[in-house]
């Protein structure tokens, strides 16, 4: 069963929550795919038994030494990347999209495409079963590609260590990343804020989520910041048919427990906080019986 | 002069540091527009009351394969670098999914048959509002569904045109969002907050915007929560603190229902306008 933690807003506390989710009592396979700021590894320092390249996208070079500076690739080049400097012809890296046509065209041959292959898929073991996360070089594209590469491992590591349950700790926002971390998940679970811009968010990320068929529960994070927003959050899930899994208090030990490295499980079991996070997985798992 | 305010994590402030740095300039009475480039989840028009003088929506051309005038040779599925065009010889099927589509035209210059005409989709809107005599917002709104906000960040940060101050809201991460704003800015502002998260996630920032090779400094949000770590990073690597903003419920309990915090701040306000003139004169005011 695979478990995605998403929340449109960035900070509402997924991840916060994904670890929480991931340090109960099942022994769990959890999968950060916020391949742009992968978080977790730091509060699990899994061991590092598996690395594998992901090639995101490619590139465009100029070979100077074939480039005639004859401009043709510049009318081509939908993205505006390519464009003459000084007299010669440049392409920018970060406008780049990796179309390949200038390559094609180019009556000089003039034109590399070479592959990015900075990013990295990890795997290995943590304290509570196994983990798989992708990071993202710095610019490189394809997020959805590489949260597809994660999601699959984690289920292969899954499969071969009897594990029943998959943690999806997912990206903010609403774009690629996104779908491909929700797509044929079992639950999702949206975490917000009573904020404007977090139910602002939270109304966005419904539309995507209602949009691809999801079984879809909410948890609101420091409800307590602002009880009228809490409250039309409530309102809000009701009439569109979802169901507000927990409202949990603003504490500072959340904090506190991840400058300790830990999940607010294992820093404060007893806490109300966890209380109401346990209660929330085993009724995701469960039900209501 | 363009200013982004960017952060790696989600949810540091960068928001709350846009809108209040966009209130304070304003009651200087600067001119300065103010470009939400989260396109994902646009929010900044929630703080200000304005009304709406300008929209228009952000289009990609996508290929339409006119199946009368096709040969199937499959020329334009191997030029697509997307795979977004799906081909079976054999079955003489040939069909655009228009969401892998980028929209590069590469298939156009494949066809030699003339089979390949475009059409208009659309991504996105640009609108603009005017809040003040001299201050505006352009909200970037991607469609939802739609796989990626690039082009519609592109177009937003293009109104705003050469406006004499502009900040540019930035969408978290370090990726092609990310990039697209900060690549089109004369500095950065990084909005962290003190946890193994938030440095985390800051370390990254920098090294993408050390590559780009542009200027940056750092706000600290959330001061006095978790620990001193985020301190000893920016000492360690001569990385200039620009502000900090102390955790404090009331900041938050006032973001939370749409309020400008400087509103009720003077000391707030000039704090902010005094980092953007020490910003400005140490990095040129220019327009490009």
């Amino acid at each position: 069963m695979e478990i995605a933690i998403i929340s449109g807003k960035g900070g509402t506390g997924k991840s916060s929550i994904s670890a929480a989710f991931a340090t109960l009592k099942d022994k769990v396979v959890v999968a950060d795919c916020d391949v742009d700021a992968a978080n977790l590894y730091i509060l699990f320092n899994p061991s590092l038994e598996e690395t594998e390249i992901f090639v995101s996208g490619q590139k465009a070079i100029i070979d100077k030494s074939k480039c005639t500076n004859c401009g043709y690739c510049i009318d081509f080049c939908r993205f505006e990347a390519i464009s003459y400097v000084d007299n010669n012809v440049q392409i920018s890296e970060s406008l780049c999209d990796g179309c390949k046509l200038c390559s094609r065209i180019c009556p000089s041959e003039a034109i590399i495409i070479a592959n990015e292959d900075k990013s990295r898929m990890y795997s290995g073991g943590y304290r509570n079963g196994r983990m798989v996360y992708g990071r993202l070089a710095p610019g490189e594209e394809n997020s959805g590609k590489l949260v597809n590469l994660v999601r699959r491992k984690a289920k292969k590591e899954a499969e071969n260590n009897q594990l029943k349950t998959i943690i999806i700790d997912g990206p903010p926002g609403i774009g690629c990343a996104v779908i491909s971390t929700i797509t044929g998940v079992d639950h999702v679970v949206i975490v917000t804020e009573p904020t404007l811009s977090g139910l602002h968010d939270l109304k966005r990320t419904m539309e995507i989520t209602s949009k691809f068929h999801l079984k879809t529960w909410i948890i609101i994070n420091k409800y307590d910041l602002n009880l009228k927003l809490s409250e039309e959050i409530n309102l809000y899930c009701y009439k569109s048919g979802v169901e507000v899994l927990a409202e949990l208090p603003f504490d500072p030990q959340i904090v506190e427990a991840m400058v300790q490295c830990k999940s607010i499980i294992e820093w404060k079991p007893e806490s109300p906080v966890s209380k109401k996070i346990e209660y929330a997985y085993n009724y995701i798992i469960h039900g209501n019986n | 002069m363009k200013i982004a305010i960017a952060s790696g994590k989600g949810g540091t402030g960068k928001t709350l540091v846009s809108t209040n740095l966009f209130y304070s300039l304003m009651q200087q009475n600067y001119e300065v527009t103010l470009v939400d480039c989260d396109a994902e989840e646009p929010n900044a028009l929630a703080f200000f009351p304005g009304f709406r003088i300008k929209s228009s929506q952000v289009t990609q051309k996508v290929p339409v394969i006119d199946k009368d005038l096709c040969n199937y040779c499959g020329k334009c599925h191997e030029y697509c670098n997307y795979n977004a065009i799906f081909f079976l010889r054999t079955r003489k099927t040939i069909h655009v999914m228009e969401e892998l589509c980028h929209g590069c035209g590469a298939c156009s210059v494949a066809c030699d048959q003339g089979a390949i005409s475009e059409k208009d989709d659309v991504l996105g809107t640009i609108n603009t509002y005017s809040i003040s005599k001299n201050s505006s917002i352009i909200e970037a709104r991607m469609k939802v569904g739609v796989y990626s906000p690039v082009s519609v960040i592109k177009a937003a940060i293009k109104t705003s045109g050469n406006s004499p101050l502009v900040i540019l809201d930035s969408p978290p991460g370090t990726s092609c969002p990310f990039i697209q704003t900060v690549v089109q800015s004369d500095y950065v502002i990084l909005v962290t907050e003190p946890t193994p998260f938030g440095l985390s996630d800051l370390k990254q920032s920098v090294e993408t915007l050390k590559t780009l090779k542009k200027a940056y400094g750092v706000i600290i949000n959330k001061a006095g929560l978790g620990n001193k770590d985020v301190y000893e990073y920016l000492q360690e690597n001569n990385i200039p603190l620009l502000m900090e903003i102390p955790f404090d419920k009331k900041i938050a309990t006032c973001y939370s229902i749409g309020e400008i915090y400087a509103s009720n701040k003077e000391k707030w306000q000039e704090e902010l306008t005094e980092m953007i003139k020490t910003i400005i004169s140490n990095n040129g005011n220019s327009n490009n």
